[in-house]
């Protein structure tokens, strides 16, 4: 039953290509962000730790990517690689300032060194182009084999495929012991230590891995649309992870891949009609989801599905 | 041998002294028992004892190994494991689950990622097999435990402590709230401790002290008052005093 | 250099007077606000509107926008609020910033989303030749009515019943409420008060601090480094903590421009790893 549902699911995003053709730039932009919220969602949602800035590694691999491409070196995967190494490098680097104590320092944290790397991007345009974005990104073909195309095809089945795997990965890892631990951490941290977990390793290990991930993110973003922006670092982009998180279902694999694909749809039909229509929009949804409690699109689903069969 | 003792032991909170100078020994095996009145010091001795504090003077001994400096998780892989005053217990987990995060852990398994819990059989096995020795029911195996009644999750308490198969025991008030039709199973099973683990007991409820303890530790403001088995203490008249408020020669 | 030094102890008790309440809100309801600015916000368009619309005079526009800010924080507190006490942070994250994101579009779908401008009174305008430096009017105005402020909050703390409840109840809420002193109502009348003190701040800080939608965004990271590093339990640590801010924001500006905000940025990590509990906090509590 779940191996059937979970395989729909995936062939229902691969089927996507046929079904809006149309879109194809679109949902390639969906699986990115699924990919952003899918480490948001290893972070917050299993080990419990609390973000503001997870834009920071997301921009930090999408200027990564890029500007190894606009160097001159525009292989794809090594481009991820290389994103993937340094997002989860600062995450090393900055968990224990993160993990010093408590939720609020580590929101505040979190937030203000999102902030910082935002600023010093915009302040030095000689590498990152500043506010008028980082230009001259020339992808080589995936592979040597797909090239990135007009219509947004390669980059549609490319970032599908590295989401595909790194959600197995990400499976595979929340199944394990060191998964358990992680949501022993978030259901009781005081009792982790007296079971013998060395809780600020655990969490070191998932901050750099939750990074990586991040930063594969937007590497991915860099290399489809060959460009990248201040945008990449902005506080609403770590807001807007922690939104479709919850929206999908917190601490849930598949929440977080729904929480992305309702919200990025959402917000394509509704901004196409204002902007502003939209900000108001998102506002509401969240005040609504945060009264109403966890769950998310996911939760509603299995409320439904047990009432059905009762 | 000595399995737990302490030399000295000491916390201050700003001018407070909390605890003040304890010296403790307990004998590899022991049926130890700490009382005291509230504000006596227990809780902070037993954050002392456990690492969750660090003390101001004094060391602590485990095993003949001083730990004053080890954190907490390090002096639990030296085999000294607690129960808490307070239900610490994983809400969404079901028992199983928890009670094999806990044997997972005993293993130092928790850092590894690529494979499944549900390929460590025989950990799971172990779980069950625990909880079965608790009396646990199958179907309680599997609720969530913030669904259980409240004196099956005073046991989960000590199953998670005794799932890391301890030298040293520190039970911290283990039967506190439980309500009579259910302290039962939470006395045998505090009975039934095997006769190698030393046991460290901070209680409040005399009944139960005395029918465990096969020595005793009065504490009083910090300092220990008396020391001595069940009968001695029982008789002394400053116990008397810190306990009743009686005057010590009325 | 005294007119950097003027200008940022300006700004900062701008900021106290706007992040105080926020303080209170952390303090004592362990509550994360992200979208106290939005009270900052709602005042200074009251004083933004009344001012341009209608040519109200300075002053009235003043108190117009803080009753205005307290009372939609009254409100708030009331419907909203409320309900998430105790609740996860995270939850209160989510709330408060989907509260910022309603407020921005708010105001941005009926006034627009560009940089308020107004225009002060004769006797606020003009400068005040000391010596060699000139300092503005505004600026002394500014600091003359935030330091009374903050003295009157510092005697109300400190003096009065409502003061020593308050006190009490950000210590230790359950003991408090123990001892028969009503926790939720206090709250309830001391978050007004805040969202209030922030209106104000925002009439205030239209010239200071600039006013648009995304006011709340922006100066969010102030307000939390405000209260973070200065504490709860005090007037005076929010207090020492917003001078230091302002003189560290205006001074960095003018000598070091391209920094930018980074080295507010870098000053507030650095702060929050050094003191996690507030630079006077743990003095003022013990």
């Amino acid at each position: 039953m779940r191996l059937a549902l979970e395989a729909a699911f995936w062939l229902l995003a691969l089927a996507s290509h046929w079904l809006l053709p149309e879109q194809l730039p679109l949902l390639g932009q969906v699986w990115i962000v699924a990919l952003f919220v899918l480490s948001l969602d290893l972070l917050v949602g299993f080990a419990g730790v609390l973000t503001l800035g997870h834009a920071a590694f997301f921009g930090l691999g999408a200027y990564a990517a890029g500007i190894l491409a606009q160097q001159g070196w525009g292989e794809p995967l090594s481009g991820l690689l290389l994103a993937a190494l340094l997002a989860a490098l600062l995450g090393l680097v900055t968990a224990p300032l993160v993990l010093h104590g408590g939720d609020l320092p580590a929101l505040m944290v979190t937030l203000g060194l999102s902030l910082m790397l935002a600023e010093a991007a915009n302040k030095l345009p000689g590498i990152t182009g500043g506010a008028d974005g980082l230009l001259g990104v020339e992808m080589w073909p995936v592979l040597g084999l797909f090239r990135f195309d007009l219509f947004g095809r390669t980059a549609f089945f490319y970032a599908l495929a590295v989401l595909f795997l790194l959600f197995l990965l990400a499976r595979l890892i929340t199944a394990s012991p060191f998964g358990l631990a992680l949501r022993g951490i978030r259901g009781n941290a005081r009792r982790m230590p007296a079971l013998g977990t060395p809780v600020r390793a655990r969490l070191v290990a998932v901050y750099a891995l939750s990074a990586a991930y991040a930063g594969v993110a937007g590497a991915l973003l860099a290399q489809t649309t060959q460009f990248v922006s201040l945008d990449a670092l902005s506080f609403q982009r770590s807001a807007e992870g922690l939104l479709m998180l919850v929206l999908g279902g917190l601490g849930a694999l598949y929440g977080a891949l729904l929480g992305a694909v309702a919200f990025t749809l959402a917000h394509h039909i509704l901004s196409e009609m204002s902007p502003l229509f939209w900000q108001f929009w998102i506002g509401v949804a969240l005040v609504g989801l945060a009264l109403a409690g966890r769950g998310g699109l996911l939760g509603l689903g299995a409320l439904l599905l047990r009432r059905g069969r009762a | 041998m000595t399995a737990l003792a302490t030399e000295g032991l000491s916390r201050d909170f700003g001018g407070f002294r909390a605890v003040a100078g304890i010296d403790l020994v307990l004998a590899q095996g022991a049926r130890h028992a700490v009382i005291g009145p509230n504000g006596a010091g227990k809780t902070t001795l037993v954050n002392l004892l456990t690492g969750a504090l660090r003390p101001t003077a004094g060391r602590v001994r485990l095993g003949g190994e001083d730990v004053t400096a080890l954190s907490q998780h390090a002096r639990v892989k030296r085999g000294l494991a607690r129960t808490f005053q307070i239900n610490q217990l994983f809400p969404e987990f079901t028992p199983v689950q928890a009670v094999t995060l806990a044997l997972l852990e005993r293993e130092g398994l928790t850092a590894r990622w690529w494979r499944p819990v549900s390929a460590h059989g025989a950990v799971v096995a172990e779980a069950r097999a625990l909880l079965d020795s608790l009396r646990f029911a199958p179907a309680e195996m599997r609720a969530a435990t913030r669904s259980l009644p409240y004196g099956r999750q005073r046991l989960l308490e000590i199953a998670l402590a005794l799932a890391l198969r301890p030298r040293v025991l520190l039970l911290d008030e283990p039967a506190a709230g439980v309500p009579p039709g259910e302290s039962r199973a939470v006395l045998d099973a505090v009975a039934a401790l095997p006769r190698d683990v030393t046991v460290l007991l901070i209680e409040h409820d005399m009944d139960l002290v005395f029918r465990f303890a096969e020595r005793i530790t009065v504490l009083a403001q910090g300092a220990v008052l008396v020391e001595g088995p069940p009968a001695e203490v029982a008789r002394d008249p400053r116990v008397r005093e810190v306990y009743l408020g009686e005057p010590a020669h009325g | 250099m005294l007119t950097v030094l003027v200008d940022g102890i300006a700004s900062g008790m701008l900021l106290f007077v706007l992040a105080v309440g926020l303080s209170v809100t952390l303090g004592l309801m362990n509550f994360v606000n992200l979208a106290h600015g939005a009270f900052g916000m709602a005042g200074g368009y009251v004083c933004v509107v009344l001012l341009n619309r209608h040519g109200v005079p300075f002053v009235v526009c003043l108190l117009a926008a803080a009753l205005f800010a307290a009372l939609l924080g009254l409100l708030l507190e009331r419907v909203l609020y409320r309900r998430l006490y105790g609740r996860d942070h995270l939850d209160q994250v989510l709330f408060s910033i989907g509260l910022v994101f309603i407020a921005g579009a708010v105001v941005d779908w009926f006034l627009g989303a560009r940089q308020q401008l107004i225009t002060l009174p004769a006797w606020l305008s003009g400068r005040i030749e000391l010596g060699f430096v000139g300092i503005g009017v505004y600026r002394l105005f500014l600091i003359g009515l935030c330091g009374a402020i903050v003295l009157a909050l510092h005697l109300g703390l400190v003096r009065t019943r409502f003061g020593s409840r308050l006190r009490a109840a950000v210590d230790d809420a359950v003991v408090a409420r123990g001892l028969g002193i009503p926790v939720e109502r206090l709250f309830a009348v001391t978050f007004a008060l805040g969202s209030g003190l922030a209106g104000l701040g925002g009439a205030l800080g239209v010239e200071v601090l600039g006013l648009d939608p995304t006011f709340p965004l922006k100066y969010m990271v102030y307000f939390l480094i405000v209260v973070a590093v200065g504490g709860a339990n005090t007037v005076l640590g929010p207090f020492v903590a917003a001078l230091l801010l302002g003189v560290v924001d205006v001074a960095g500006k003018y000598y070091v421009p391209q920094l930018g905000a980074f080295a507010i940025y870098t000053a507030m990590v650095v702060l929050l790893i050094l003191r996690p509990q507030g630079l006077l906090a743990k003095a003022a509590a013990r």
